[in-house]
């Protein structure tokens, strides 16, 4: 159903009492509490809508809740907007229906000091109960983000809830400080011996307060927490909020710099991809294949540090375009070059099939089925090596990505070996993007100013690791006043224990390094 | 297997040859600003672009304060009065002059990480470190992971509010001698974070730091220098790179 069905759907469904309107290919839903779990449940349920995420926002009035949905296998937006006096605090939870929310009504609760009635399990989410009292509400716009909390309360007496009731259970506690390099995340599994029976990440060890601390920034400092919030795919996300700023400004940014961007996005996801599969071998002890991906990021690393100046892209996307322009000798000899990393990345891939140690590793470990992709909202590769279709260049085409000529590769396994092919198949659509771009590099400027007036804009950009959605709100002072991160991680961090659980403990460095997640981007 | 084996030895030897020789391969490092002179006393509009204050004004001398610049390069792109960059990564500085490594134990250290908040980019430079390109064996650098091994705690991030206490954890857990290596803009002053409710000024908030090194992220080259200092292989002299000398605030 595309979003004018749904529309006349709802409108004969719940006889007018949704308010509905169309603007630029997104349908907003204005609803009462009431309303909200029948509708959303319905949309992703019935309809098999995609749930991108929840925002709450503390308006001087009222609370404004916006549950975002994308029509399957359809382009545009679906927007349930719900509101309610600030001093009535409770939502209906809609988990029940839609599992995706879980964790986003979760942050919710622990930040705005919301309850969603219904949901099962509130509490100790991203402020740890062992180090926050009840009753911290950082997002409120009361708090400042400059106050140092003293005197704190916490509860030290806080233990890991066990699920796991059979005689000789425990809870093998991994992290947060664990492994040679890896980020900090505590996992709780839960096992009577050989295998994980329960995989629980508690995560928000890193937590930073992003969205707290962009409130009151200017729009230029701002883009530095959107970019360096996740270093590694640094680029996606200042695009997608200069794409937001943009929207407010209402300027277009000029051809060169969009194909340019989309140049960029895809240098980016070749060198993360590289980087995840150099993870994968890793994993599995294969010294040699490490070695050699290693290689092969690095020379993806330097490629984006002779040609931009930072090896991780820092610096080059602002709103309005691009902070300096490329001459086309050097692109063309920068996409040849990603081009023979494409290379020999295909023959290190032939060498890999070809290692059945290795295979056996990969094979059958860690599915994930495209349901449940689907329950857990998953995003990215990881969703896709499922069949779950979730590729926002290709459903909601933002930039000069129309213009391009590529594939998004899904698998249907959804296993390790699945998700390690799609990676494969990815490097290779980048490599071939990049190609086109180099070619068809229209002239031009590179940037234009660009002034955002007050109002609120969202954005989704399709990351290395899946789509992103930023959706910012701009006062009338030109600050900004509320900044929403949705991230693919926090999706896929959510549906990890699905991969992970009845496996046994060796199989799980080697299923997390298939997901690809960045601890730093859920954590925010 | 035997075709890894070739593939391995057919890759040949990638690997850098710093620190004996100079490494200017393009690509290998972001650079810095330059110190410039002679700039008007009134024009301001270069060091008003600095977002985090790494450039100040010394009457018609620009100066660069080089562990707070994150290489935004809003001093060098979109003015009119763009400020030259210099390569180079020898950017490292020693703290506590007592806690290089005496000329004995310095073939063969053990690191831990501990990432404190950081967004990915340090830490990836991090592991790069174990590439064939950098192959930080070869100095005598291992990264290790237990904490009482380790002879350096590396610590990248800006100490986020729930990462306080497993740092400290895995400080104590370490024999003495210890060393502290602050690795990033964000862990030596918080860098575009700050502090603020969750997230602290830097490592020197509550651990004493014996070497920093700046950038956003700092290159893999950049933290083999520092390694390689604190070590006792390399020397303070010079830096090459902004002309300074290490250790001079």
């Amino acid at each position: 159903m595309n979003i004018q069905e749904i529309a006349a759907e709802i409108q004969s469904r719940w006889n007018n009492e949704i308010k509905l309107s169309t603007i630029a290919g997104t349908l907003e839903c204005r609803c009462h509490r009431e309303h909200l779990v029948p509708l959303c449940g319905w949309l992703f349920n019935r309809l098999n809508c995609h749930f991108a995420g929840l925002t709450a926002e503390e308006l001087p009035d009222r609370w404004n809740l916006d549950y975002l949905f994308t029509p399957a296998g359809e382009s545009g937006i679906i927007r349930i907007n719900t509101a309610a006096p600030l001093k009535e605090r409770n939502f209906p939870s809609i988990s029940i229906a839609v599992h995706a929310a879980d964790w986003h009504e979760r942050e919710a609760e622990d930040l705005f000091g919301l309850t969603f009635e219904g949901h099962p399990r509130l509490g100790d989410f991203i402020l740890h109960d062992d180090a926050w009292q009840e009753g911290v509400e950082p997002m409120r716009e009361n708090f400042s983000a400059a106050d140092v909390l003293s005197g704190r309360n916490p509860k030290p007496d806080w233990r890991p809830r066990r699920i796991l009731k059979a005689p000789g259970a425990f809870i093998m506690p991994v992290g947060p400080v664990f492994s040679g390099e890896a980020e900090s995340v505590h996992f709780q599994l839960e096992t009577i011996g050989e295998e994980v029976l329960r995989a629980f990440p508690r995560l928000f060890f890193k937590y930073r307060g992003v969205e707290k601390l962009a409130e009151g920034r200017s729009v230029d400092n701002g883009l530095l927490l959107a970019e360096r919030f996740a270093g590694s795919t640094a680029f996606s996300h200042a695009l997608a909020f200069s794409m937001a700023i943009e929207k407010l400004s209402g300027e277009e940014v000029p051809p060169r710099a969009e194909v340019l961007r989309v140049f960029m996005a895809e240098l980016e996801r070749l060198r993360h991809h590289l980087g995840v599969i150099e993870g994968i071998c890793s994993s599995t002890g294969l010294a040699v294949g490490t070695g050699q991906c290693a290689i092969l990021e690095e020379e993806a690393l330097r490629i984006s540090g002779a040609l931009t100046g930072h090896r991780y892209l820092f610096g080059l996307c602002i709103p309005g375009g691009l902070s300096r322009d490329f001459d086309k000798t050097a692109l063309k000899s920068a996409a040849e070059r990603a081009t023979d990393i494409v290379r020999r990345m295909n023959s290190i891939e032939k060498l890999l099939i070809n290692t059945s140690s290795f295979l056996d590793r990969l094979e059958e470990v860690g599915a994930v089925t495209e349901k449940q992709a689907h329950d857990f909202g998953l995003a990215g590769p990881v969703a896709r090596a499922s069949g779950y279709s979730c590729d926002t260049r290709k459903q909601l085409p933002y930039g000069a990505y129309r213009n391009f000529d590529f594939d998004s590769p899904h698998e249907r396994e959804g296993d390790g070996y699945a998700r390690l092919r799609l990676f494969f198949a990815e490097v290779r659509e980048s490599g071939r993007i990049m190609e086109q771009a180099a070619e068809k590099l229209p002239p031009g400027k590179t940037a234009v100013p660009c002034n955002p007036d007050a109002g609120t804009a969202i954005s989704t950009a399709e990351t290395p690791r899946g789509a992103t959605w930023h959706r910012i709100r701009i006062g009338t002072d030109g600050k900004i006043k509320r900044y929403r991160l949705i991230t693919p991680s926090f999706a896929n961090w959510h549906g990890f224990h699905i991969a992970a659980e009845n496996f046994a403990f060796q199989d799980f460095p080697i299923i997390l390094a298939t997901f690809g997640l960045s601890v730093a981007e859920n954590d925010r | 297997m035997s075709r890894w084996v070739i593939k391995g030895i057919r890759t040949g030897i990638v690997t850098t040859r710093y620190p004996e020789k100079k490494e200017e391969t393009p690509g290998t490092s972001p650079g810095l600003p330059e110190q410039v002179t002679g700039i008007a006393p009134e024009n301001r509009e270069t060091e008003s672009r600095c977002p985090t204050g790494a450039l100040s004004r010394e009457k018609n001398r620009l100066n660069l304060r080089q562990e707070r610049c994150i290489h935004c390069f809003r001093c060098s792109r979109g003015t009119e009065n763009p400020i030259p960059w210099k390569n180079g990564f020898e950017w490292a500085e020693i703290r506590n002059p007592e806690a290089v490594v005496p000329a004995s134990l310095r073939h063969s250290l053990h690191i831990r990480v501990v990432d404190a908040g950081d967004c990915g980019a340090c830490l990836n430079e991090i592991k790069l470190l174990n590439n064939p390109y950098y192959n930080m064996h070869r100095l005598g650098f291992f990264i290790t992971p237990t904490p009482r091994q380790a002879d350096i705690l590396l610590v990248a991030g800006p100490v986020a509010e729930h990462m306080k206490t497993p740092l400290l954890k895995a400080y104590e857990a370490m024999p003495a001698p210890k060393r502290v290596m602050a690795v990033g803009a964000c862990a030596l002053n918080g860098g575009v974070f700050g502090p603020g409710f969750v997230t602290g000024s830097g490592v020197a908030d509550i651990l004493p730091v014996d070497i920093e090194i700046p950038g956003c992220p700092p290159p893999p080259l950049a933290i083999l220098h520092g390694l390689c200092l604190i070590a006792g292989q390399l020397k303070n002299e010079p830096n090459a790179a902004t002309g300074t000398r290490k250790g001079e605030k």
